[in-house]
């Protein structure tokens, strides 16, 4: 008799990584790592970044899957992977936010900056039209 | 009558036109395939992760996260407005901040304060015009949606709405429903109404690891994320579509302009031809 396979499912919010039945699939738990036959009792953890080692169905070469942390979900027949695309963590969210913000604040200098420049050029350009209007009255 | 070689020129300006219109709708359909294929891949995680918050807060309704709860008044909305880096895509932008400047003036109105948070230029072009106060914002995405690009982006709205900062979370973006139709549309995001996350599909009694909560305030969050990638995956499906439809009516619009230009032309030359012939006949009989 064929050895018992659970369907394992490594998906990433940018793409379908994994996609197939496997005998035994080992993953980088937040608790330590973890070891899932078939059958597993139903589980949801965090993961932490690192390997993802799946055998296949029948034997075979393992695959080697690195994910950046995220979300593990057990049920007895299926594995889903919800894996993150980049390393996080809340300091490094907490940067990237922080950089966000500084963009922003950024852009308003600058669009400030263009407006206070539009309102000077324009002030500019009913100046010279004065002037060149007095001039024109002069020659008269 | 113009000149024979002044329409000459003209014609090699709209040609030189069409091909590069011609060259743009190619490039565009190209990567309107592969814009599709990514905003597909997208699809399974946004399934996936949706069955995962929908079985955890129903599994646990004693824990109401924060993201679920709706607030009794709205003082302060914040809105993400996803529009694409570059323009040459018919209306596609003019659209949908058209929906949004009608629900800014309404909210505004109503005497509500607004955020905004723009992923792409136009979009962060349009509200630095209109000078609305934006907190956050993502350009430069390029073809790729890449999470990494948005994650501080997004997180300055979800912390906004998590300190209270405001009270109803807003989504803005260019549904993509085929290759000649996009619909813009504005979704609410937050509180996260019951419906959109919807039953759990199968009800099995976990083991969580570790707590309840902590997966759950990460998976809501991802949740969230995953909702906004998909938008902008979508948009920019949206984006190399509705470009080909433009630059393909670009390209016919010059194959008219060539055939008109070229009628006149033949007509024009044609009319010469004719008048030195009469003149030489007219010559013939005076002598």
């Amino acid at each position: 008799m064929a050895a018992p396979t659970i369907h394992v499912d490594v998906v990433s919010a940018e793409e379908s990584i994994f996609s197939g039945e496997a005998e035994f699939v080992v993953l980088p738990g937040e608790a330590g790592e973890l070891g899932i036959y078939p059958r597993h009792t139903p589980l949801i953890t965090r993961i932490k970044p690192g390997a993802v080692r799946i055998t296949p169905a029948g034997g075979g070469e393992e695959h080697l899957i690195f994910v950046a942390g995220g979300i593990l979900e057990v049920q007895p027949k299926v594995i889903t992977v919800l894996a993150d695309t980049a390393i996080r963590g809340a300091d490094l969210d907490e940067a990237k936010a922080n950089e966000a913000l500084k963009r922003a604040e950024e852009a308003r200098r600058a669009a400030r900056d263009k407006q206070e420049v539009a309102a000077v050029e324009s002030e500019v350009a009913m100046l010279a039209a004065q002037l060149a209007a007095i001039r024109r009255l002069r020659k008269k | 009558m113009p000149g024979t070689k002044e329409i000459r020129m003209k014609i090699r300006s709209v040609q030189n036109t069409r091909k590069i219109t011609k060259a743009m709708e190619m490039v565009a359909a190209s990567k309107m395939r592969k814009a599709q294929e990514r905003m597909r891949h997208a699809r399974p995680y946004g399934e996936k992760i949706r069955n995962v918050a929908a079985h955890i807060s129903h599994a646990n309704p004693e824990y109401r996260h924060p993201f679920l709860v709706a607030r009794d008044t709205v003082k302060r909305v914040g809105i993400i407005v996803v529009t694409t880096d570059k323009g040459l895509c018919g209306a596609l932008n003019t659209n949908l901040l058209r929906l949004v400047l009608g629900q800014y003036k309404e909210w505004q109105a109503q005497g509500e304060e607004i955020d905004v948070c723009a992923i792409g230029n136009k979009g962060l072009g349009f509200m630095q015009r209109l000078g609305a106060n934006i907190v956050s914002q993502a350009t430069q995405l390029g073809d790729r949606p890449q999470m990494d690009k948005l994650i501080g982006t997004v997180k300055v709205m979800l912390d906004g709405y998590i300190s209270d900062r405001f009270d109803r979370l807003l989504l803005a973006y260019n549904r993509f429903i085929n290759t000649m139709k996009q619909q813009p549309v504005i979704e609410q995001l937050l509180p996260l109404a019951g419906e959109r996350l919807g039953a759990p599909e199968t009800v099995w009694d976990y083991i969580y690891e570790p707590e309840a909560r902590a997966v759950l305030d990460q998976v809501m969050t991802r949740y969230i994320e995953a909702i906004i990638y998909q938008a902008v995956a979508e948009n920019m499906s949206s984006e190399q579509s509705a470009r080909m439809v433009a630059m393909k009516a670009a390209s016919d619009n010059a194959a008219t302009l060539i055939d008109e230009l070229t009628l006149i032309y033949n007509k024009n030359r044609q009319a010469g031809i004719t008048k030195e012939l009469s003149e030489i006949v007219g010559g013939a009989a005076a002598v």
